[in-house]
């Protein structure tokens, strides 16, 4: 598998070829999505894109953990996680583009 | 939210910009994603989180309905790992 890693100043690269807005108001758009997408999470709603997958957040409860090095217990405080659950044609996309 | 209302947010945020260009922008900054994992690439995003493929090696697998066996290819799967400042938000930190 490749090394290459895209970072937020790949995604305003696209925007900025894609559009022609400037460098600068590509990467703010970019910002902008982003936050949107994790007030709306923070918020608790799910964040459903067609096509792309859903985020959404799940309430963990408390439960006892173990520090796996020394075997010690320690307790887990309830907590929100977030998941993300791929769709089927970025499923596809990814199978098919990977298959060695 | 959906993908329309995430749309509409920016585009009433950006009153200067075709709804159409917003519409572009949104859709290009997923298809770089999908794009890229379908390449074997990671989209780190700081403070958002980290899109990466895993691999899942071959196995055999069996038919839950029939009990019969079958083989299941290796194949990749898409994985989203969440930042840890999004995590921390979600818990109110």
């Amino acid at each position: 598998m490749s090394d290459t890693t895209l970072t937020r100043m790949d995604l305003s690269e696209a925007v900025f070829r894609e559009v022609g807005l400037s460098r600068n108001e590509s990467a703010q758009l970019v910002e902008s999505m982003l936050g949107h997408m994790s007030d709306a999470l923070v918020r608790g709603e799910q964040v459903k894109i067609s096509s792309f997958g859903t985020f959404s957040v799940r309430d963990k409860s408390a439960r006892i953990g173990r520090n796996p090095k020394t075997g010690e217990e320690v307790p887990i405080q309830p907590r929100r996680v977030l998941t993300f659950r791929p769709s089927h044609l970025m499923k596809d996309r990814v199978a098919g583009g990977n298959r060695s | 939210m959906i993908r329309s209302e995430l749309i509409q947010k920016i585009a009433d945020e950006n009153p200067h910009l075709y709804q159409r260009d917003v519409e572009r922008i949104v859709n290009t900054v997923f298809e770089e994603v999908t794009g890229a994992m379908s390449r074997g690439d990671r989209v780190e995003l700081r403070g958002f989180g980290a899109f990466s493929v895993k691999k899942r090696d071959s196995r055999v697998g069996r038919n839950p309905r029939t009990g019969e066996t079958v083989q299941v290819d290796e194949k990749h799967v898409p994985f989203f790992k969440t930042g840890k400042l999004l995590r921390d938000r979600l818990n109110g930190k």
